[in-house]
């Protein structure tokens, strides 16, 4: 899917990467625990978090993870914004919770990790 | 409404302990691992999605009054989390797919 | 063999994965493998993350040459009791603090085990940890 696509389902704003809004994720994963992020070996994961610190943005560069959207309404600052720049990484804002972003995106047919 | 009975059985869910607590009535889901953040923002009646396995879950899944909790990715509750969901009633209950796809089914089928 | 040293601060989350990232910046321009990338990084920032949860500071000293790397982490802090129980997935000294910056669920070390190539780990109690994390990397351009 598409992050247009994703802004438009989700009806969310795209803060960092605002040209890239063609790139594709394959698949979405939830968490708000870094660690758990870590683990991934998927390419080209959307990640849902509530958790908006530099490590959120940290942890997408470990993991090549390019594009993230924070639910809750939760804001990035501008520091997490430049190291997002700097690594390619999207952020998305969504004032959803996350049982509901999540439940837009699986309805919408973005599939889960496994 | 739904119960925690029907979601278990509609979404092949584990149940770990709480068996008490299957018809409580669910109000709707909450997904965090942050537990300050659930503590804050979840409401009473909803099912908490997470990987966290440590007691002080039961202590918010109590206090908020919350309907059951689901672990997520296969993790299973420490033994004194499991000990306290049975004294409350709250049923902890466990699948080993991740919270996205979980979450993607609990809300297609409660919306 | 070039050898690089960065600070890592106790207690200074904005700064955490710094050293690790500036690792990954040097294996990428030697054309290392994507994947032995992710590896290396992803043993390297939770070893990092460590540091700044739980030590009042230390440093990580990176030897890399076309074959190898070596990254050694060196902390002066609280040091772990028992190694064998802090490897246990789920087993966290952590505080709620660190466990709400999205951390300290207990499932570092194993990461790091999983990982690492190889991973060495000592430590003092009421001193501080010495970790070593080993990768073959058998890069493409580059000394």
């Amino acid at each position: 899917m598409r992050v247009s696509e994703i802004l438009q389902i989700l009806d969310a704003r795209i803060i960092c990467g605002e040209h890239r809004t063609d790139y594709t994720i394959d698949v979405a994963f939830a968490s708000d625990l870094m660690s758990d992020v870590l683990t991934l070996k998927n390419d080209h994961v959307l990640l849902i978090t509530g958790l908006a610190n530099m490590q959120t943005i940290r942890t997408a560069e470990m993991s090549d993870i390019n594009c993230i959207v924070f639910a809750r309404n939760k804001k990035a600052s501008r520091e997490m914004i430049a190291l997002a720049e700097e690594n390619d990484i999207i952020l998305i804002e969504c004032r959803y919770s996350m049982f509901k972003t999540c439940g837009l995106l699986y309805e919408a047919g973005v599939k889960p990790i496994f | 409404m739904m119960t925690v009975a029907d979601i278990v059985k509609a979404l092949n869910l584990k149940v770990f302990s709480g068996a008490g607590g299957l018809d409580r009535e669910v109000s709707g889901g909450y997904v965090s691992d942050l537990l300050s953040d659930v503590m804050g923002k979840a409401d009473a009646g909803q099912v908490w999605i997470t990987l966290q396995t440590h007691k002080n879950v039961m202590a918010i899944a109590s206090l908020k009054d919350l309907a059951a909790v689901i672990l997520v990715s296969g993790y299973k509750p420490a033994e004194n989390t499991a000990e306290q969901s049975e004294e409350e009633n709250i049923p902890i209950l466990g699948t080993d797919k991740s919270a996205f796809e979980v979450t993607g089914e609990l809300y297609t089928l409660i919306k | 063999m070039e050898h690089h040293e960065f600070n890592i601060e106790g207690g200074d989350f904005t700064r955490a994965g710094y050293a690790s990232s500036q690792v990954k910046k040097m294996l990428k321009q030697m054309g290392v493998d994507v994947a032995i990338i992710k590896r290396t990084v992803v043993a390297a920032y939770e070893a990092e993350v460590n540091v700044v949860a739980h030590a009042y500071s230390g440093a990580m000293y990176v030897d890399i040459n076309r074959e190898e790397v070596k990254i050694e982490l060196r902390d002066q802090g609280p040091g772990i009791e028992d190694i064998e129980q802090a490897m246990q997935e789920g087993y966290s000294t952590a505080s709620s603090a660190v466990r709400e910056m999205g951390f300290g669920a207990g499932m570092g070390l194993s990461n790091m085990k999983k990982n690492a190539d190889e991973l060495h780990i000592e430590s003092e109690p009421g001193k501080g940890t010495r970790v070593v994390i080993r990768m073959q990397l058998n890069a493409t351009t580059g000394d």
